[in-house]
């Protein structure tokens, strides 16, 4: 492997390996990202692409290589482990919104408690951040009476409460009705021209198309193409990344 | 096309319209309610005759407040109902601030404060007056409730934190505070004393209990395996054990010249030791009902451990075995007429006592109705007021 110039990477990735038991979930992931970009993996289940980002934030532990995140490599220590996940912000497929707090509730909890942003402060910014996820008047209610869209955008507002460096989106439209996946992903597209640096995992070959600077296919644990949408949707090299866009564009 | 606007189908509403839905609606069922009917008629037209024309209440009236608070200092009783107003001033707050959470408990302590007092003019005692004051207050800081601003709602938990240890020193009294001489714990008794153990064991236990279903799930090997030992030990053993554990084996634990504690301090650990457990499992249950996710989002702000257990998970699920954590207050509440075993005089064991007078010989029906309904009594108004409270509390959780 030739060395190359990483310097300017946010997030660098180095020979990431994991095994769940002896199953072998992540078989040499070497997959850097420079700030500002859109990073989109996509991917059949089971690839290991929802376990790599999640490795990202130390949701899951890699067990070889290295994964190097705004120059603090993670590690078993827990303070960096802390500091590292506050300045990445992550959107989940089942939203994972804290269902006895409000919108407006779940938006500053963690602005108060782990930036310490007095009360008002962190108040006016998340009405800011609902205004600009597009529901504002749904401040002071609680997630359950929200629909699916509804949550997962509060949910992305959540995550930029914080005021992340790093937004990574694990299938965040997957569980949602049709209807609303636009809403979702029209707010994920602002945040992409916003200049947000993206590690988005998603089969939305349109969100794909619009905004993606690079797009990693992964299947059984590896990278197996990588490339700008052109490269990808026009000119696939592989005949498993072929079969898999014919797979998932074909209807 | 045209939208369509349709009203709901109407129900039919009205006590005839029920009684011949639920009662009438074949020709068995009117069978079958003719039938019921004749049998609670036979079998309770005995009981009412009894309680209304033989049955001496006599013994209950002249007792009460033996049956209230046993050898309590009848001097010092003012402390007793300043402990009654204080209660009255808090639940007329909290109905106040919080609303429909605490509106049921408010309602409950309005409509048996009332009763009190009915009972109390009946009966030619004097009590009534104080409960009549004890309502008034309930509903004139009710008043100031709805009308005190956001900035001094914020006191109010502080205030029912202090709330029950003030109302330990009202009662224990102290020897450092002139007017309120020390009453010692064994001449305490009666409901007062009931009470006073289901009280401050629930209060110590519920805390205890999260801690334990903590350790429980930690990570700590130590923390583990003791939170494990203890709360099989103590699910493993039956309560009385474990007041006559703690009756006799307290004093043991104490350095040499430490004068033990009384026996209802020793009972009250045994309580607190015993319930601990069993919070613990409740919690616990808790605990697991909380998803993953949960754990996962908070991580991913960078929450760190203690304020996600804090903020997230034990919220939820508390708010998940509240009907399993009021359960354990009721058998706690029940339980504590087993003190009796250990020589104190809590309301059942005064009902026997007071059997003993020579001029009250043979009135046990109408001793042990009482303390029945007693204990019902109260069961009701907190299962009553606990509903309230989780149906309130439940809101936007769907």
């Amino acid at each position: 492997m030739s060395e190359i110039d990483d310097s300017q990477d946010i997030i660098i990735s180095r020979d990431v390996h994991k095994w769940f038991d002896n199953f072998h979930v992540l078989k040499g992931i070497n997959l850097n990202v420079k700030k500002g970009e859109v990073v989109v993996i996509f991917g059949p289940s089971g690839s290991g692409k929802s376990t790599f980002i999640r490795c990202i934030n130390r949701l899951e532990e890699h067990q070889r290589g290295q994964i190097i995140v705004d120059g603090v490599e993670l590690t078993n220590d827990i303070r960096n482990i802390e500091a590292i996940r506050s300045e990445v912000g992550m959107v989940f497929q089942q939203f994972n919104l804290f269902p006895h707090l409000t919108v407006l509730q779940n938006i500053m909890l963690a602005p108060s408690w782990v930036r310490r942003t007095p009360k008002e402060q962190a108040r006016e910014s998340a009405m800011q951040l609902l205004k600009r996820v597009g529901i504002p008047e749904q401040a002071n209610k609680y997630p359950g009476q929200l629909s699916g869209g509804q949550q997962q955008r509060v949910a992305i507002a959540r995550a930029l409460a914080m005021q992340p460096k790093i937004m990574l989106f694990d299938e965040p439209t997957s569980a949602l009705d049709p209807e609303m996946i636009k809403e979702v992903l029209d707010v994920m597209v602002e945040l992409a021209k916003s200049g947000m640096t993206m590690l988005v995992v998603t089969h939305e070959m349109g969100f794909a198309r619009a905004v993606a600077s690079r797009m990693f296919f992964f299947d059984e644990g590896q990278i197996v193409e990588s490339g700008t949408p052109d490269e990808i949707f026009k000119r696939p090299k592989e005949d498993r990344t072929k079969l898999f866009l014919s797979q998932i564009l074909s209807h | 096309m045209t939208a369509i606007e349709m009203q709901p189908p109407r129900l039919i509403l009205g006590p005839v319209a029920w009684l011949r839905k639920n009662l009438f609606s074949t020709w068995y069922n009117v069978l079958l309610t003719f039938l019921a009917l004749g049998l609670l008629y036979t079998l309770l037209r005995p009981a009412v005759q009894w309680s209304l024309t033989e049955a001496r209440w006599g013994v209950i009236s002249a007792n009460l407040t033996l049956f209230m608070v046993g050898q309590y200092p009848r001097d010092q009783l003012w402390r007793v109902w300043l402990s009654i107003y204080l209660l009255g001033a808090l639940l007329g707050l909290s109905w106040g601030i919080w609303k429909h959470a605490a509106r049921g408990f408010a309602l409950i302590a309005l409509g048996a404060g009332l009763a009190f007092a009915v009972i109390g003019l009946l009966l030619n005692s004097n009590v009534w007056i104080n409960w009549l004051l004890s309502v008034g207050i309930l509903l004139g800081f009710y008043a100031l409730g709805r009308i005190l601003p956001a900035r001094g709602r914020s006191i109010l938990t502080l205030a029912w934190l202090l709330y029950f240890p003030l109302v330990i020193l009202l009662i224990a009294g102290s020897r450092f505070i002139p007017f309120l001489s020390p009453v010692p714990t064994n001449i305490w008794g009666g409901l007062l004393l009931t009470l006073m153990i289901t009280i401050i064991a629930n209060v110590v236990s519920l805390p205890l209990g999260i801690l334990l279903a903590l350790g429980r799930r930690s990570k700590l090997p130590v923390v583990r395996y003791f939170s494990i030992g203890y709360i099989e030990l103590m699910r493993g053993v039956p309560l009385v054990t474990v007041l006559f554990m703690a009756y006799l084996l307290v004093p043991l634990f104490l350095p040499l010249g430490v004068r033990p504690p009384d026996a209802v301090i020793r009972a009250i650990v045994g309580f607190i030791l015993f319930e601990a457990a069993y919070q613990a499992e409740n919690v616990r249950g808790g605990l697991q009902a909380v998803g993953r996710g949960q754990y996962e989002a908070a991580q991913a702000l960078g929450l760190s451990g203690p304020l996600t257990m804090s903020f997230i998970i034990l919220p939820q699920a508390l708010r998940a075995v509240i009907p399993a954590i009021f359960n354990s207050f009721i058998s706690l509440f029940k339980d504590t007429s087993l003190v009796a075993i250990i020589g104190l005089f809590d309301i059942l064991r005064i009902g026997r006592s007071v059997l003993a007078q020579s001029e009250w010989l043979g009135t046990h029906r109408e001793v042990f109705l009482f303390a029945f309904f007693i204990y019902w009594g109260f069961n009701m108004a907190f299962t009553y007021g606990s509903r309230r409270m989780e149906e309130a509390m439940g809101v936007g959780r769907r």
